[in-house]
């Protein structure tokens, strides 16, 4: 199981024949995601070490069978990318550019939505089902398989925690890195509504930080929907209001989106919080060895 | 980016949104020579990017040359919450018969535009929410697609905006909603938007934030960043490309990725520590980046130690530890320096700094040690 990538993956990389789109896609083949295509507009026919490049996502789609789409085009041309993978017919679009203009976001938010299809990021690291497949730029070495579903806004903080988890012989059925921008395609409680669905997840770590109210609507969406434990950790418990913390979305502004009335939040719907990355893995084993 | 008052109505005046006539002026002579075109009264306004000016004694009438002399020289320079006033923006008085609030912002939970509109205008957004919730008037725009005028007329009939007026106001309620969209605005707030007696509607004001994602589309606003950061390490950070945030204290910070320098911030602060700076050395950092991350944290006086937490992913360990020991004979470095390095190439990473053998150099393993050690030679 698992969830969003698996074994049933077949990925086609939007911007694969880019410096880094050729690295990080061979880097997911390598960990044996199934990579079946590349695009980029004017390449196709052309190959990245094996891997068939085409003109459009959609020849990739009728061609090669891709169901999940990845893309690592340049922000001004990332949402176009985006808008075209909707349209191509794969169920899932994993956008780990930075910097698309949240207006773009705003309209291909609703476009996936309205398609059915699953968008995650843009600005994110990607998903990784240790053991299965990997599509984006987690390190999965930090990781291995397991029970423990991982979601969270932040790459560095996530593979640090990850760390912790094996470290402590814990393991991980899916880490998802939702992203940092102020408008992502999915918020912790789809990812949350997924985990608690996995049969192969048995508890769940959510890494939050400050910026908008994901993380109370999550609080309240936990007290209602999900059965499985949860444990958090937030970040940014000294940020400044009104200074952007690096992460588009990392603003404080008036008095909501503090660090502290996030972990209030959750606490008062009694998901217990770590105060470092830490001590959330350890609460994380220590519930898992219960 | 957050643009001052005089741009944003320069933005304004460029969109058909009626704002009273002003000049901008850095020097108390260029306020004189602007007040004495526009006529008296006129009012000289600091120029910052934070509200309640008027209660901080920057925004003053002046009825004749020798008052708009002295309130200039008054303001200039002035200190408004940790803001130095640089700009002043001078305008013709205007002759106000109703003070109404509207705004566009971001609603980042619905992932919509969200127009607002109330009749209580010149207070906070919070004083009017808290006050009299009924008072502010929502309505969210539709994705692709202009605010509708029959709907922001709903809007102005809701608000119970002076009959007489609800067209004009309803008018630049949609004109907000394509400034929004033209220029990527995630927040445009006008407070007042003002009824003059000759039942003019106007923007007295104008608080806009542009989304810095799409800067590259709206070259013409690069000349408004170019506002010089007027915190020294902030300015130079800017100049080499770095994310860096200026705080209080004395442990200067250097994380890669923004959750983990976030979270790097508060394991020092809850070690007893006074974190410096927020400095994300990004993914992939190579050596050079390092050397000039840390030229930026340590050119703050104040800082007497610094803290590297590094777990590299797509960053390599020991391109940090290069950058280390580049900088520490770079810049002749004796502060400590606390090392933390996990993740990718760590054992090089710290092998190289081992046989560099830098006097000044800590190493952890962990980061809450790490947090630990850096607080304890900081205030040592």
């Amino acid at each position: 199981m698992a969830i969003i990538i698996d074994n049933d993956t077949k990925l086609v990389v939007s911007g694969l024949t880019g410096r880094e789109g050729t690295f990080h896609g061979l880097r997911n083949r390598d960990y044996g995601t199934d990579l079946v295509a590349g695009v980029t507009p004017g390449k196709g026919g052309q190959d990245v070490e094996g891997v068939p490049v085409f003109d459009s996502i959609k020849e990739a789609v009728d061609e090669r069978g891709a169901n999940t789409s990845m893309v690592f085009v340049p922000a001004r041309f990332a949402a176009a990318a985006i808008d075209e993978a909707i349209d191509s017919g794969v169920d899932t679009v994993i956008a780990i550019t930075e910097g698309i203009p949240v207006h773009d976001m705003l309209k291909t938010y609703w476009k996936a939505r309205e398609a059915g299809v699953r968008l995650i990021g843009p600005n994110c690291p990607g998903v990784l089902s240790p053991g299965k497949a990997n599509v984006g730029i987690i390190p999965a070495q930090f990781f291995d398989p397991g029970s423990i579903g991982v979601v969270s806004k932040s790459g560095t903080l996530t593979y640090q925690i990850g760390n912790e988890l094996k470290h402590a012989g814990a393991g991980n059925s899916t880490i998802v890195g939702i992203g940092g921008d102020p408008i992502v395609g999915s918020d912790f409680i789809d990812v949350l509504t997924l985990f608690e669905e996995d049969p192969e997840t048995e508890m769940i770590v959510m890494v939050g930080e400050i910026g908008g109210d994901a993380e109370e609507r999550a609080a309240d969406f936990i007290a209602e929907n999900v059965t499985k434990p949860v444990v958090g950790y937030i970040a940014g418990f000294t940020a400044p209001p009104g200074k952007q913390m690096g992460h588009a979305g990392a603003i404080i502004s008036g008095s909501s989106g503090t660090a502290q009335a996030k972990k209030d939040a959750l606490e008062a719907k009694g998901v217990r919080v770590g105060t470092s990355p830490t001590e959330a893995a350890q609460i994380a084993v220590q519930i898992l060895n219960d | 980016m957050d643009l001052l008052e005089y741009q944003g109505k320069q933005l304004f005046a460029e969109h058909g949104v009626a704002t009273p006539s002003g000049i901008h002026a850095t020097t108390v002579d260029e306020a004189v020579a602007a007040a004495e075109e526009i006529g008296y009264p006129c009012v000289v306004k600091a120029q910052v990017a934070i509200g309640k000016r008027g209660k901080a004694g920057g925004i003053k009438i002046a009825a004749d040359e020798a008052e708009a002399r002295s309130h200039s020289e008054a303001i200039l320079g002035m200190d408004i919450r940790g803001f130095t006033v640089y700009d002043l923006w001078i305008e013709g008085a205007s002759d106000i018969a109703n003070e109404y609030y509207a705004s566009v912002i971001l609603d980042r939970s619905e992932k919509k535009l969200l127009a607002m509109l109330s009749r209580m205008g010149g207070m906070d957004v919070e004083e009017i929410a808290e006050s009299d919730p009924a008072a502010m008037v929502k309505r969210h725009i539709e994705p692709g697609a202009p605010l509708d005028l029959e709907v922001a007329r709903e809007m102005a009939y809701e608000a119970q905006i002076d009959d007489d007026v609800v067209d004009g106001v309803a008018e630049m309620l949609v004109q907000l909603g394509e400034v929004a969209i033209a220029e990527d605005a995630t927040l445009i707030e006008i407070n007042p938007l003002i009824v003059t007696a000759e039942r003019e509607v106007v923007a007295l004001d104008a608080k806009i934030t542009i989304d810095g994602n799409a800067m590259f589309r709206h070259e013409e606003l690069a000349e408004f960043s170019d506002k010089s950061p007027q915190d020294p390490q902030e300015a130079m950070a800017k100049e080499k490309g770095l994310t860096y945030v200026k705080l209080d204290g004395n442990v200067g910070i250097l994380g890669n990725g923004a959750g983990l320098c976030m979270s790097t911030l508060d394991v020092v602060a809850q070690a007893g520590g006074d974190p410096a700076n927020f400095l994300d050395a990004g993914g992939g950092s190579k050596a050079e980046a390092i050397v000039d991350a840390l030229e930026v944290i340590t050119s703050d006086p104040k800082v007497t130690a610094v803290l590297f937490n590094i777990f590299g992913g797509i960053t390599r360990c020991d391109e940090v530890a290069k950058g280390i020991i580049e900088a520490t004979k770079q810049i002749g470095l004796t502060l400590p320096l606390v090392v933390r390095l996990d993740g990718t190439n760590s054992e090089e990473g710290l092998e190289l700094l081992a046989d560099a053998g830098l006097k000044n150099l800590h190493n952890e393993k962990t980061m809450l040690g790490a947090a630990a050690r850096v607080v304890e030679l900081a205030n040592a």
